[in-house]
């Protein structure tokens, strides 16, 4: 067999990006304990850790970078690459999402919630399933799970609008929470923002595995 | 737009004795293009080209059958002019094959074998259309008297390609083209080869898969004697059809 050095290469690869998506899932995870109980040490800590997760993208990318020059791939290799590239983009991209949970739980600091998190919680949950769930189907080449995640962003979207709508009443209500009701709105934005990194992740695997570029789930915002 | 087919084979064999060194081969190679054949050593990519101009007539044991269409006509029938079609259809080799003579008369030669020869006006006439399409006239305008073997392999064998260029040929077949020359000079004579397709139809066979990459317009991959696979050489090179190409191209075998 040839090119053992370089598939050991691409292994190595698909085990960094497998580490990344531990990384942003992790992230997302504690910015919604730090949200549910305004935790603005653990909030400072998610800050501080996004930058492991900035520097591994760029590890990443330079891995890619220096394969594509000295190993010339091709074909079904050079797509995996193109869609690593891509993949860790989107990855870097959902920490500053979490990141950015983070700095809305420190903004808000210690005045309480304006009501328990109820839908953020849930929506936080299927953005972190659909994530394990895609890097899983990355790594066994599974464009059929890939679409299937894609279409699990239109739950998401739903559960968006509604927090907004909740939250939109608390405001008519009592302008008084105003500002508070709008860090909550920010926070489910970022976590909308995470299911559409996820898609565009399944996008990649779909190129990846077929070579057809499309927008498989199209978001409502 | 529809590209016009140039060289079409139906149900192309060739057999070397008993050895069957082309299976039915079915191809259409688009005209005013680069296409480029690859694959491993011995799969029968020389061999087809060298259909191309008949030059397996010149093999002892080759037996062809089948038909290949060039302009209309089956070049394989018994009528065909064969000096009519090599001048047509012309090739250069691995090795730039310049004769012992000087860079004047190498490309006179030619021009002499197919009697186009005319005045001394007309003969340095195209003897500089040659060099400057192969951009060796503003190098070489001065030492047209020297000996083509004192040139450099690069020089050499653009020199080839202008002794082809000169007869006005339809079709260049270039077999491994640079595979006696340094990188530089492999890049310069692709770029010529870019420059080229513009008025001539190009088919290269190269063992140099990046090569073939940046060249061709177009690559077929062959496969024992069989052509695998023919496509536009984006799509050969990002998502081939088949995976006995992809294996190839990739370097897991061959």
């Amino acid at each position: 067999m040839t090119r053992e050095i370089f598939k050991k290469h691409i292994q190595t690869l698909e085990k960094e990006v497998t580490e990344m998506g531990e990384m942003v899932v992790t992230a997302i995870n504690r910015s919604i304990e730090a949200l549910k109980v305004l935790d603005s040490e653990a909030a400072e800590k998610i800050i501080a850790d996004d930058v492991k997760i900035n520097k591994k993208r760029w590890d990443i990318e330079e891995k890619c970078i220096n394969l594509i020059a000295t190993q010339q791939p091709v074909a079904s290799d050079l797509r995996e690459i193109i869609a690593v590239l891509s993949i860790a983009t989107d990855l870097e991209r959902m920490g500053d999402h979490a990141e950015g949970i983070g700095k809305i739980v420190i903004l808000h600091g210690k005045e309480p919630l304006i009501k328990p998190l109820v839908d953020i919680p849930q929506m936080a949950d299927i953005c972190v399933d659909m994530l394990k769930r895609s890097i899983d189907a990355f790594l066994k080449r599974d464009a059929a799970a890939a679409t299937a995640i894609c279409a699990e962003d239109d739950k998401v979207d739903l559960l968006h609008e509604q927090v907004y709508r909740v939250l939109l009443s608390y405001m008519i209500e009592n302008p008084r929470v105003i500002t508070y009701a709008t860090y909550l709105i920010w926070a489910a934005h970022n976590l909308e923002r995470i299911a559409d990194r996820v898609t565009n992740i399944c996008e990649r695997i779909v190129f990846l595995t077929t070579g057809s570029m499309h927008e498989i789930n199209v978001s409502r915002y | 737009m529809e590209i016009e087919t140039t060289i079409e084979t139906k149900n192309l064999n060739l057999y070397y004795g008993d050895f069957r060194a082309l299976n039915d081969v079915n191809i259409k190679i688009p005209g005013r293009n680069v296409t480029a054949i690859i694959g491993p050593s011995g799969c029968g990519k020389s061999t087809l080209l060298r259909c191309f101009n008949r030059m397996n007539d010149l093999t002892e044991n080759a037996k062809v059958q089948g038909k290949i269409i060039i302009e209309g006509n089956n070049i394989l029938e018994l009528e065909t002019d064969l000096i009519f079609l090599r001048k047509k259809v012309g090739m250069v080799f691995q090795r730039p094959n310049v004769f012992d003579l000087s860079i004047y008369n190498n490309l006179k030669f030619g021009l002499r074998i197919h009697r186009m020869l005319s005045d001394k006006d007309h003969i340095m006439q195209a003897i500089q259309s040659g060099l400057e399409q192969v951009n060796l006239w503003q190098e070489l305008k001065d030492k047209l008297r020297k000996n083509a073997r004192s040139l450099t392999l690069e020089q050499q064998q653009r020199l080839c390609i202008a002794r082809v260029i000169i007869l006005k040929p339809d079709i260049i077949l270039l077999d491994e083209p640079c595979s006696a020359l340094d990188p530089i000079a492999t890049l310069r004579i692709e770029e010529l080869l870019r420059i080229l397709r513009q008025q001539y139809t190009l088919v290269i066979v190269t063992h140099n898969m990046q090569q073939a990459a940046r060249v061709s317009d177009y690559t077929g991959f062959m496969y024992l004697g069989q052509l695998i696979e023919f496509g536009e050489t984006n799509q050969i090179f990002t998502n081939p059809g088949e995976k006995l190409t992809e294996n190839y191209i990739s370097g897991y075998f061959g």
